[in-house]
């Protein structure tokens, strides 16, 4: 039998307001527990929430940008339920008038083709606290710092076909909330989760199977792992005569499993309604006129202008603009160095983010800044260092040795152009290999290597490639 | 006798010298020291407090920057959150609750320089038509003991009827102001929804409550209404509108004021008695110039279901945070969580309470909703539209306030339905968002009737005048039970 898995992802972002979504209190994150919960926070009796306009505007930003309708009259509902980290007994919401409705994602698939997964409704929402159960000796107890910090929950259409492409389109909205500066994208911290409904049905079936929804998945690799494990688990489950049951699912990292946290039976019933406490949301033209301003260039728009402004391939733009930040940092050296733009990308896609990723740092950490790197760049171009000897400055500027101009002047890295210092190099060099020489005149062209790694070797790397080759060249045949 | 005064008339005394804040506040917490035992009108008396605020405002009144209002006892509704005083709501659930906050309508009064004497009884979270559900204990009529005072807002309407204190807030949610202002013989309040700020007022109903001012005469109330209003920036549904001068049209007269009488609101229900009252009342104001057209709400029969059907629903998810977790009353050793919670709020809310969570809860439940709170709402729409239609013919619409006088305590307890009634006049003034107003017209069986005033939205100064006028050329509102005089 041959299966198709079918998904779609819900993920929560949370907004990068400096305050609340219904309070004034701040949403720093990690202060110590319930200082920074105010009387709407920890719902009082008598307090009344009032809505953050950021988070409205963020929350239209998204709309715009993913080419979806923004509402011009959305409402906050109550989500009843109790918990103890839930202060009111409800959580404020949006229910059948979200804010953002039917947008859409173009993902980019291995096999090079794209694909568009829809986006069915964003809506507003706040998070609730946290339960602690660790250190209360067998009690629990409640930080409610993270209540009312505004999150948008982006619900996606069951377009998803893989774990992979799960994967590549919560990628490409991590990087497009940033890119948005709505979301500071920290998954650590979880600022950026997602869940995912998982269902599987036999090839060509119309009808979907019944799904169950894997809860609060908090990184790319986990989320790719606890789908294929529940597709697995479906598939077995189908093919031994079970039948999948509606249910949410928790992720263990540990054991790589999905289990059972409640069937569908167990489920709450919300009771949604309109919350009285606020007004709708309304929305007009001229105010997204003024969002529309405040958009930066999207990836889509920044990957087409890089591929025309900088000749650069499709490839590399692609890795270039998959973050804002990396983008600015690339288009920052291009500026400050000479302009070549194809030297600026082979370093920023090469070097520089092989040792990001090894150290698994952000581009924004790096100790090789811009401008450091900009400045080397300028130096290759000058012929003051060569490609080769660039990669010791760049090692160096990486481990605190100063700027590239230092580092050449202190390490003697400077490239030796100087034909005749390079042609005595060279006769020094022919004079003492003659065997080598015989071979090479009798059209053994590889021994050239062989001289050039002499003179290389010789200036300690220094001499300058092409006028090594050249000089070589002549001298030889001569 | 300072008590018989009204607040207008002890602001004036105040002003000229003629008595302290402290001397006024001495006396009406003697008078609830002597006299409240027996009516339970108030659930906390601040006397420290209130002591300290009269030598504030005397302090003020000597520097000469007094407004009307300073130095002038009064007392809240123990639902308003006051700061580092108990703010219980008549439950049990906040018996132990000190709020942290003051709510903007206590922040405002303190500011005008008003004197709290202390907090006033109330039913349970503001549910019920009697004052029979609070946890402190029924409060009595002081016309007459062995009836009740009407509720929510009994304990104000008590308190200010036996001249306990001058003036009371109180809320509104279905006519929680207005009718035990019609059932103790005073004036009372409700605005229109959004005039006067909802924050720090522990919530009930969120689409329909509204605070107001109850009182001796329409004119005080404009006195407290001109302080209790305005948009306040931590309630998303106040609104943003200047706050006029209440008193301003108070002396305008009626010539040609155009009065509606709904039909409805004279039918079969309506105890002869009080109709008779009203009928008197609607003639004195003919007598003034007044010109009376018969009009129809005709979806008044379905205010009642469709009230308790968006009440219950708001108040069953606004309760949700009476939990056992943060605050308020915690069971004894729960033994989990859903112990916690089903112990904790099954032993502190009472059955009235109890009763309208579960309607509510059922009426927003799956499969529910459209068939409950969805179709009320858009009777409450229609509910709405028959008074736009009405206002299109007519300035003011009045009527009864209450079908019938106070009744007897423990008389209508087993029977919410026949309780429900009670505020049948004046629950889709809620429902619409109206400013509602019931004065003193006179008394039916030696117990006090209201007149009840409806106008369109925001004009709290046409109906004040309108009552003024009234209360102008009659004594009914000067009238005070033998026992509190």
């Amino acid at each position: 039998m041959e299966w198709e898995s079918v998904i779609g992802l819900e993920i929560h972002a949370q907004l990068a307001t400096k305050s609340k979504i219904f309070s004034s209190a701040s949403t720093a994150y990690g202060a110590e527990p319930n200082t920074q919960a105010c009387a709407v926070d920890l719902g009082l009796p008598g307090v009344l929430p009032v809505v953050n306009k950021e988070a409205i505007h963020m929350a239209a930003k998204f709309g715009l940008a993913t080419g979806s309708n923004v509402s011009r009259h959305s409402v906050f509902a109550r989500k009843n339920y109790f918990y103890p980290d839930l202060p009111k007994g409800y959580q404020i919401s949006q229910f059948e008038l979200p804010i953002v409705e039917k947008g859409e994602m173009e993902i980019e698939l291995e096999d090079g083709s794209t694909k568009i997964i829809g986006i069915t409704r964003a809506h507003l929402e706040e998070d609730a606290g946290k339960s602690l159960h660790e250190d209360f000796h067998g009690m629990t107890g409640i930080d409610l710092n993270r209540a009312g910090t505004p999150l948008l929950e982006i619900v996606s259409e069951p377009d998803i076909r893989s774990a992979k492409e799960a994967v590549a389109y919560m990628k490409k909205l991590h990087s497009l909330v940033q890119y948005l500066e709505i979301c500071d994208g920290n998954m650590a911290e979880g600022s950026f989760r997602c869940d995912a409904n998982v269902s599987v049905r036999l090839k060509g079936q119309e009808e979907l199977g019944t799904r169950a929804e894997i809860k609060n998945i908090n990184s790319f690799r986990f989320v790719e792992r606890a789908i294929n494990f529940e597709i697995d688990r479906q598939i077995d489950l189908l093919e031994s005569g079970g039948e999948v049951i509606q249910e949410t699912r928790l992720y263990d990292a540990d054991k790589d499993e999905t289990r059972s946290m409640r069937s569908k039976e167990e489920a709450n019933d919300y009771r949604y309604f309109p919350d009285p406490d606020l007004l709708p949301v309304i929305i007009d033209e001229a105010y997204l006129e003024d969002v529309r301003k405040t958009l930066p260039e999207l990836p889509k728009e920044k990957r087409e202008r890089f591929i025309s402004e900088y000749s650069l391939t499709d490839y590399d733009a692609v890795i270039l603009t998959g973050s804002r930040d990396l983008a600015d940092y690339f288009e920052s050296v291009v500026q400050q160095s000479s302009g070549d733009a194809k030297l600026a990308a082979n370093w920023v896609i090469g070097d520089l983010s092989a040792r990001l990723n090894k150290e698994d740092i952000s581009i924004d950490q790096s100790p090789v800044t811009a401008d450091m790197l900009a400045s080397m760049l300028k130096r290759i171009n000058d012929k003051t260092i060569s490609g080769k000897i660039a990669k010791d400055v760049f090692n160096a500027m990486w481990s605190g040795e100063g700027d590239a101009d230092t580092v050449i002047e202190n390490k003697g890295l400077k490239q030796i152009t100087d034909n005749s210092a390079i042609e005595a190099m060279i006769d020094e060099i022919i004079a003492s290999n003659p065997q080598q020489v015989e071979q090479y005149r009798a059209g053994k062209d590889k021994v050239f290597g062989f001289f050039v790694g002499q003179v290389m070797k010789a200036s300690q790397g220094k001499a300058n490639p092409a006028q090594v080759n050249e000089i070589l060249k002549q001298k030889l045949s001569s | 006798m300072f008590h018989t005064k009204t607040l207008a008339e002890l602001s004036q005394l105040l002003t000229s010298g003629e008595v302290s804040s402290v001397e006024l506040t001495q006396a009406f917490l003697q008078r609830i020291k002597q006299l409240d035992t027996d009516l339970n009108s108030f659930i906390t008396v601040t006397e420290d407090q209130a002591l300290a605020q009269a030598q504030a405002a005397d302090d003020t009144i000597k520097a000469g920057t007094a407004g009307l209002l300073t130095g002038i006892p009064f007392a809240h509704k123990d639902i308003f959150c006051t700061r580092d005083i108990k703010t219980s709501c008549g439950s049990k659930m906040l018996d132990n609750f000190i709020s942290p906050y003051d709510a903007t309508v206590v922040e405002k009064m303190s500011q005008a320089g008003m004197v709290m004497l202390g907090k006033t009884n109330m039913d349970e979270f503001a549910m019920g038509s009697s004052n029979e559900t609070s946890y402190y204990g029924p409060v009595k009529n002081p016309w007459n003991t062995q009836s009740v005072p009407g509720g929510s807002s009994g304990g104000s309407a008590a308190s200010v009827a036996a001249r306990l204190t001058p003036a009371a807030t109180g809320t509104d949610t279905g006519g929680s102001i207005r009718q035990p202002a019609s059932l103790c013989g005073i004036t009372g309040l409700k605005p229109t929804y959004g005039r006067v700020s909802r924050y720090g007022m522990i919530a009930f109903a969120s689409s329909l409550d509204q605070a107001g001012p109850m009182a001796q005469s329409a004119e005080d109330c404009a006195l407290l209404l001109n302080a209790m209003a305005g948009f306040d920036r931590r309630d998303s549904t106040s609104i943003k509108k200047d706050v006029p001068d209440y008193t301003a049209d108070l002396n305008k007269d009626l010539n040609g004021l155009k009065i509606g009488l709904p039909k409805e609101y004279f039918d079969t229900g309506l105890d002869a008695g009080v109709a008779e009252v009203i009928d008197q009342a609607i003639q004195q104001y003919k007598d003034m110039g007044a010109e009376i057209i018969e009009i129809s709400l005709p979806n008044t029969h379905l205010a009642v279901p469709v009230y308790y059907v968006v009440a219950p629903a708001e108040c069953s998810s606004n309760l949700s945070r009476f939990d056992g977790v943060r605050f308020g009353y915690r069971c004894e050793d729960p033994r989990d969580l859903e112990d916690l919670y089903k112990r904790s709020r099954g032993e502190a809310f009472g059955a009235e309470v109890k009763r309208r969570i579960m309607v509510g809860t059922y009426a927003l439940s799956a499969g529910y909703y459209d068939a409950y709170y969805l179709k009320a709402q858009q009777l409450r729409r229609m509910i709405s539209d028959d008074f736009t239609k009405a206002f299109e013919t007519v300035d003011v619409i009045m009527g009864p306030s209450s079908p019938g006088t106070a009744f007897k305590i423990g008389e209508k307890t087993s029977d919410p339905v026949s309780m429900y009634l009670s505020d049948i006049y004046t629950i889709a003034v809620n429902l619409a968002g109206l400013p509602g107003i019931s004065i003193p017209a006179g008394f039916s069986n030696n117990m006090p009737v209201g007149l009840q005033i409806i106008a369109n939205s925001f004009e709290e100064s046409r109906l004040l005048n309108v009552a003024h006028q009234y209360q102008q050329t009659t004594e009914w509102h000067r009238q005070i039970p033998d026992a509190f005089i």
